[in-house]
């Protein structure tokens, strides 16, 4: 027997209601900081999106939204190696899948730097789920 | 309003079209590269497991989060939690968000002139039971109106986010409500574009679980792809 799945849609704009009501976006209290912008395929900042990462080896998980200026902020493991992450938002119907290798990730001020680019020739890659 | 609704496709079957030209906002943040293959050691990932100390006490009952009830239809809806081989998921997060009975968030950025209602946040939590069941009470959330196209409305909706126990089945959706005539009209609905998978979006009016003088009831069942745990290898689905 195989069930059809049940489609994708967006979170749309008011997500926050329900997937933004507590601060979750320390996966490790003490961790370091991971933060980045999502931006759209016009080069415009997104301030509706929510991005989630997991560290899988760890078990710890996290979600932030974006603020008025597209910026989302974690706290990380110090020595997590990498992460598996989604983004959700306004006018993206179904939620995409990506991996941040940390060792690849450009450091200011032990700051990792991570942002997610929608569309264009440095899209962030995204993965079949 | 023909780019709004495209004709129906039965090629995407459950798959939403991403770039969906008829929901204008897909244009510059749909992907538009190619998606990559995941890694064959990622496709069984365990993903987060939530406790009950994700929970508040009232969170799966919206009409008791405040000090009065809600105005509004008052309802029931309830459902299954299932993977694509029919087997329950047991423990599941579920997080729901709606507007309120006249079609108003409580949101900052909604701008549409209907009133708030202070006895209504519209935000709930719960955790799937042993038989992957959830069941939510709520007021029936109001259609209004959107910025999309020429006098667009969004139909009546309730939104989900559904965490499987593998990270691969994560899924953002939104229950829509039988006989809603906006349904037709909806592009976000509409870029699932077989009309079978479309229907698995809207809820059934479900008379047995309606509670005699005092709510409706509706039924939803969500069902999750495998998540790279199935019998059955990706490349034969």
């Amino acid at each position: 027997m195989t069930l059809p799945r049940t489609p994708s849609q967006t979170v749309g704009p008011f997500y926050t209601i329900g997937l933004c009501r507590r601060a979750e976006n320390a996966l490790d209290p003490d961790g370091r900081e991971l933060a980045g912008m999502l931006i759209d395929g016009a080069g415009a900042p997104v301030p509706d999106g929510v991005v989630e990462l997991w560290d899988a080896e760890a078990r710890l998980w996290g979600r932030c939204g974006t603020d008025s200026s597209g910026r989302f902020s974690f706290r990380v493991r110090g020595d997590a190696r990498s992460l598996d992450g989604y983004v959700f938002a306004r006018g993206l119907l179904k939620h995409q899948r990506f991996r941040i290798e940390v060792a690849e990730l450009n450091a200011e001020d032990d700051e990792l730097r991570f942002d997610i680019r929608m569309q264009g020739e440095n899209a962030t890659p995204f993965y079949e789920p | 309003m023909s780019d709004i609704v495209l004709p129906d496709d039965p090629a995407f079957g459950p798959d939403v079209q991403v770039d969906y030209p008829g929901y204008r906002s897909t244009r510059f943040r749909a992907p538009d590269r190619p998606l990559r293959t995941l890694p064959e050691e990622l496709h069984a990932v365990d993903g987060p497991v939530f406790g009950e100390d994700a929970l508040g006490p009232l969170d799966d009952d919206l009409t008791q989060q405040h000090d009065g009830e809600p105005l509004g239809e008052r309802i029931i809806v309830s459902g299954r939690l299932l993977d694509e081989d029919g087997r329950p998921l047991r423990g599941a997060l579920i997080e729901v968000w709606q507007a309120n009975a006249a079609g108003r968030y409580r949101h900052e950025v909604d701008q549409h002139p209907a009133p708030l209602d202070p006895n209504f946040s519209g935000a709930g939590r719960c955790l799937t039971d042993d038989d992957g069941g959830y069941r939510f009470v709520s007021i029936k959330p109001g259609s209004y109106p959107w910025q999309n196209h020429p006098n667009a409305w969004r139909p009546a909706h309730i939104h989900f986010s559904v965490f499987g126990p593998a990270f691969s089945q994560r899924l953002v959706t939104q229950m829509y409500f039988p006989g809603d005539p906006l349904i037709e009209y909806d592009p976000i609905i509409h870029a699932v574009r077989d009309p079978k998978a479309r229907a698995l979006l809207v809820g059934q009016f479900d008379l047995e679980r309606t509670e005699e003088q005092w709510a409706l009831a509706y039924r939803w069942d969500i069902v999750l792809g495998r998540g790279g745990r199935g019998t059955t290898p990706l490349e034969n689905r």
